[in-house]
C-alpha cells in the first residue's frame, strides 16, 4: 500500500508555493475538480471588476462622523471605465464644480477601481486606522470616487485644496486574491502628475498586508511627505523592520 | 503627403494619410480608439479597405508610415530591405498581395524567399483586409525554423515555453512547476522565467538552478530569465550559466527606449550570449517579447495603429536573428484589446505578420482578469493558432500565473493540442522523453505517479 505523500508527488512543494501544479490528468486534459476550482477563482475576480461598490450605504456610514463628498469619474459605466483609462482618471465636470477648496493637509479618496469587493471589504477600516493615527492634521471630506483610478484622486484634491491626497483602490484581481486593496499617495495633487510622483502601498487583503499595519505606512508616509514635500521615487518607505510583523 | 478618397454610392471617405488608411481599415481595436485613430463607423472600415487593397506595395517603401529621420526602427526597415527577394511581388497591390498568398503558386519555398523583401507595413496591410481564416491558411504555409539545443518550427511539430513563475523566486517553488512540465514534456522551446526583480544576483541563482537541472537529467533544452538585456549582459560578464538573452521590445524607436533599450544594445546583447558558443544544434540566442499597444501605452505610436507598430517590432526582431519571439497577446488589459474577439484577432494577426516576415514566432494564449474573456476563448485561440502552424505557445501550471496575476494555457493544453494535431515536440527533446520513458510511442504521458516521472519530481533543486 502506498502511504499519502506518495499519492501527491508534488507535496514536497505545497508549503512554497500557490502555482497549481500537480492536478492530474484525464486523458490529456485537467481532472473536473481542477476545472471547477479555477473558474471558482475566475467567477470570484469577474465579480470583483464588474461588481458594484454601495458608495450611498457608504457614504452614510462615514458622514456620521465627517463630510463625505460623492463623486464620479468621466466613464459613465464599467465597460466604458474598462475601456478609457483616461475618462476613469478624471472627474465628472459637473460634480467638480460643487467642490469647495480648503486649507487641507491631506485628503482621502476611496475609489472602487478594479475590485469592488476590495474596497468593500477593506477600504473603511483602513481609512478609519488611518484617520485615528492622523487625529493632529487637517483631514479633507472623504472623496467616494466612482468608476475612478488612482489619478482620479489628483484632480479631486487639487480640487480641495490639499497638500497630498491618498487613494485607497481596488487592485486588479488575481485568481488568488480578487480583493486586495492599493493606497497611492501623491503629494501636490494636480492633472498630470506621473506615476513616478507616487507612493503605493499594495496587497491589503487577508493573506497580505493586515489593516493597522498598512495604516501604519499610510500613516508614516504622509508625515514624511508633508515633512518633505514630496512623494515619488525619492520618499523610500523605510519605517523599519520592526514595525513589520513577522510573515 | 496625397490624401485618399473613394465615393461608395453617394458617401464619399477622405483620410488624411496612408496611416489614416491603415488605421481605419484595421479591425476594431479598443487601443486604437483610446488613440482617436479608429473608423468612427464601420461603412468607413470597409471604405478604407478598399482604398487598402489597391495601394502598390511599393507606396510603402516610398511613405514611411513613421519618419525615417526620427526612428531607428524606420531607417532599419528601409535600409534593410532586400529588393532582389522583393520582386516577385513588386508590382502587386496589397490586395494582388492577399490573393496571391492563398494562391496554389504560393508555396512555403515562395514565401521564405520572399520574407526579407516585405516590409512590416505591406504585411501589416495585408493583414488588415484578411480574413481570420486567410491568417491562419496563409500563415500555415510559412517555415522560419531556429534552433539553440533544440530545433524549433519543423513542419508537424509544436514547442513550447514551460513558464515557472513564483512570486518570490522561491528555488523550491520554482522547481515545483518546473519538474510538474517536465513530466508533461513541457519547456522543447524554452523554460523561461519572469523573475521578481532585476537583480542580477537573483537572476543568476535562478539560471544556474536550470542549469544544474539541465544536466542531471541532460536535457537538450535551453533556459531564460526574462530580465532586462543589460542585466543579461552582466550576468554573461559574471560566468553566469546564460543561454537565451531576453528583452521585451516595441516597434519604434520610442517605445524602445521606453523599454530602455535601443538597437545598438540589443546587438550587444546578442554578442555577449553568442561569444558563450552554449549552442549545440544552432546559435539563435536571442528571446524576444511583443504584444499590440505597447507603443501606446508609452504614448511612442506617431499615431499609427497599433496592429502596424506590433509588425515593425518584428522588424526589429527579425534583425536579432533571434530563438524565439512572442506576442503577449492578451496581457496588456481591455484599454487596447477590450475582449476575447479582439484577443482572438490579434493573435491570429502577430502569428501571421511575424512568419510572414520570418520569424520564428510564438504566442502567449492569454487575458487578464478585467478583460472580457475566459477560458474557453484561449481554447479557441490555441486550437487556431495549432491550426496557422504556430511555433511554440506558452504554459503554466493549471493555466494560473501566480506571481503575473494572469491567465495563460496550463501544460494540460499542449499535450492536447500535440495529440489532437499529431505534433510532437522539437525532435531533439522529444528523443529525451522517449530516453526518460516519459512518453509511449503513441506519445502518451507517463502517470506523474509512476516511477519513471518520480526521478523527475523527487529531484532536489537546492542539493
Amino acid at each position: 500500500m502506498s502511504n499519502p505523500i506518495d499519492l501527491d508527488p508534488f507535496a514536497r512543494f505545497r508549503a512554497v508555493t500557490r502555482a497549481r501544479i500537480g492536478l492530474g490528468r484525464a486523458g490529456d486534459s485537467l481532472p473536473i475538480r481542477a476545472v471547477l476550482d479555477f473558474q471558482l477563482a475566475h467567477a470570484r475576480a469577474r465579480d470583483a471588476v464588474h461588481g458594484h461598490v454601495d458608495f450611498a450605504a457608504m457614504a452614510a456610514r462615514i458622514g456620521g462622523q465627517r463630510p463625505v463628498i460623492h463623486l464620479k469619474s468621466r466613464a459613465a459605466d464599467r465597460s466604458t471605465y474598462l475601456a478609457r483609462p483616461d475618462l476613469g482618471r478624471r472627474v465628472d465636470p459637473a460634480a467638480l464644480a460643487g467642490v469647495e477648496k480648503g486649507d487641507w493637509d491631506v485628503a482621502f479618496v476611496v475609489a472602487d477601481g478594479l475590485s469592488a469587493a476590495a474596497v468593500e471589504a477593506h477600504a473603511e477600516i483602513v481609512l478609519t486606522a488611518c484617520l485615528r493615527r492622523l487625529g493632529d492634521l487637517k483631514v479633507a471630506p472623504i472623496v467616494l470616487g466612482e468608476q475612478a483610478r488612482v489619478a482620479f484622486g489628483d484632480e479631486a484634491g487639487e480640487a480641495l485644496g490639499a497638500r497630498m491626497v491618498v487613494v485607497l483602490i481596488g487592485e486588479r484581481p488575481g485568481l488568488s486574491v480578487p480583493d486586495s486593496l492599493g493606497a497611492y499617495l501623491t503629494f501636490g495633487p494636480e492633472v498630470g502628475r506621473r506615476d513616478s510622483e507616487r507612493n503605493c502601498i499594495s496587497n491589503i487583503h487577508a493573506d497580505g498586508l493586515p489593516h493597522e499595519t498598512a495604516a501604519d505606512k499610510i500613516a508614516w508616509l504622509i508625515r514624511e511627505a508633508l515633512r518633505l514635500g514630496l512623494t515619488g521615487v525619492d520618499l523610500k518607505e523605510d519605517m523599519g523592520a520592526a514595525a513589520l510583523p513577522a510573515p | 503627403m496625397p490624401s485618399y478618397a473613394i465615393l461608395l454610392d453617394r458617401q464619399r471617405h477622405v483620410f488624411d494619410d496612408l496611416k489614416a488608411v491603415m488605421a481605419a481599415a484595421s479591425p476594431e481595436k479598443s487601443g486604437d480608439r483610446l488613440a482617436g485613430i479608429a473608423a468612427d463607423s464601420n461603412e468607413r472600415r470597409v471604405a478604407a479597405r478598399y482604398l487598402l487593397a489597391d495601394i502598390p506595395l511599393r507606396t510603402f517603401l516610398e511613405e514611411p508610415l513613421i519618419p525615417y529621420e526620427v526612428d531607428e526602427v524606420t531607417r532599419l526597415i528601409l535600409d534593410g530591405h532586400d529588393d532582389a527577394a522583393f520582386s516577385p511581388v513588386a508590382h502587386m497591390t496589397v490586395g494582388q498581395l492577399r490573393d496571391w498568398l492563398l494562391s496554389y503558386e504560393c508555396t512555403t519555398a515562395a514565401l521564405s524567399a520572399l520574407a526579407p523583401g516585405l516590409t512590416p507595413e505591406m504585411v501589416a496591410a495585408v493583414s488588415k483586409i484578411m480574413r481570420n481564416h486567410d491568417l491562419i491558411v496563409a500563415a500555415a504555409k510559412t517555415s522560419v525554423v531556429t534552433g539553440f539545443r533544440t530545433t524549433i518550427g519543423l513542419k508537424g511539430r509544436l514547442s513550447s515555453r514551460l513558464q515557472p513563475n513564483h512570486p518570490t523566486d522561491d528555488p523550491e517553488g520554482v522547481a515545483g512547476s518546473t519538474l510538474d512540465g517536465l513530466t508533461y514534456g513541457v519547456g522543447d522551446a524554452v523554460i523561461g522565467i519572469n523573475p521578481a526583480g532585476d537583480n542580477l544576483d537573483a537572476c543568476m541563482r535562478l539560471m544556474e538552478l536550470f542549469d544544474r537541472l539541465r544536466q542531471r537529467f541532460d536535457i537538450p533544452m535551453q533556459s531564460c530569465v526574462l530580465t532586462h538585456v543589460t542585466t543579461s549582459i552582466k550576468a554573461v560578464e559574471a560566468g553566469a550559466p546564460l543561454d537565451l538573452v531576453f528583452q521585451s521590445i516595441a516597434g519604434t524607436e520610442a517605445a524602445n527606449r521606453g523599454f530602455g533599450v535601443d538597437l545598438k544594445v540589443l546587438r550587444e546583447g546578442r554578442e555577449a550570449a553568442l561569444g558563450l558558443r552554449r549552442g549545440t544544434v544552432g546559435d539563435n540566442v536571442m528571446y524576444l517579447e511583443t504584444g499590440q499597444g505597447s507603443a501606446l501605452s508609452a504614448d511612442a505610436h506617431h499615431g499609427v495603429d497599433e496592429q502596424t507598430i506590433e509588425a515593425r517590432a518584428y522588424a526589429v526582431a527579425r534583425h536579432l536573428k533571434p530563438l524565439i519571439v512572442n506576442t503577449v497577446v492578451g496581457f496588456i488589459g481591455p484599454e487596447y484589446l477590450y475582449d476575447a474577439k479582439q484577443i482572438i484577432r490579434a493573435g491570429l494577426e502577430d502569428h501571421f505578420c511575424g512568419k510572414l516576415m520570418g520569424v520564428p514566432m510564438g504566442v502567449d494564449v492569454c487575458y487578464t482578469n478585467h478583460a472580457e474573456a475566459d477560458q474557453d476563448d484561449m481554447d479557441n485561440l490555441m486550437f487556431l493558432l495549432a491550426s496557422a502552424g504556430v511555433n511554440f505557445l506558452i504554459a503554466v501550471p493549471g493555466a494560473d500565473d501566480v506571481m503575473l496575476n494572469y491567465q495563460s494555457l496550463s501544460y494540460h493544453d499542449i499535450v492536447s493540442l500535440r495529440h489532437s494535431f499529431g505534433r510532437p515536440p522539437a525532435p531533439e527533446f522529444e528523443a529525451w522523453l522517449h530516453r526518460m520513458d516519459l512518453i509511449d510511442g503513441d506519445g502518451r504521458l507517463a502517470p506523474q505517479a509512476s516511477s519513471v516521472a518520480r526521478r523527475l519530481i523527487d529531484y532536489r533543486a537546492s542539493a
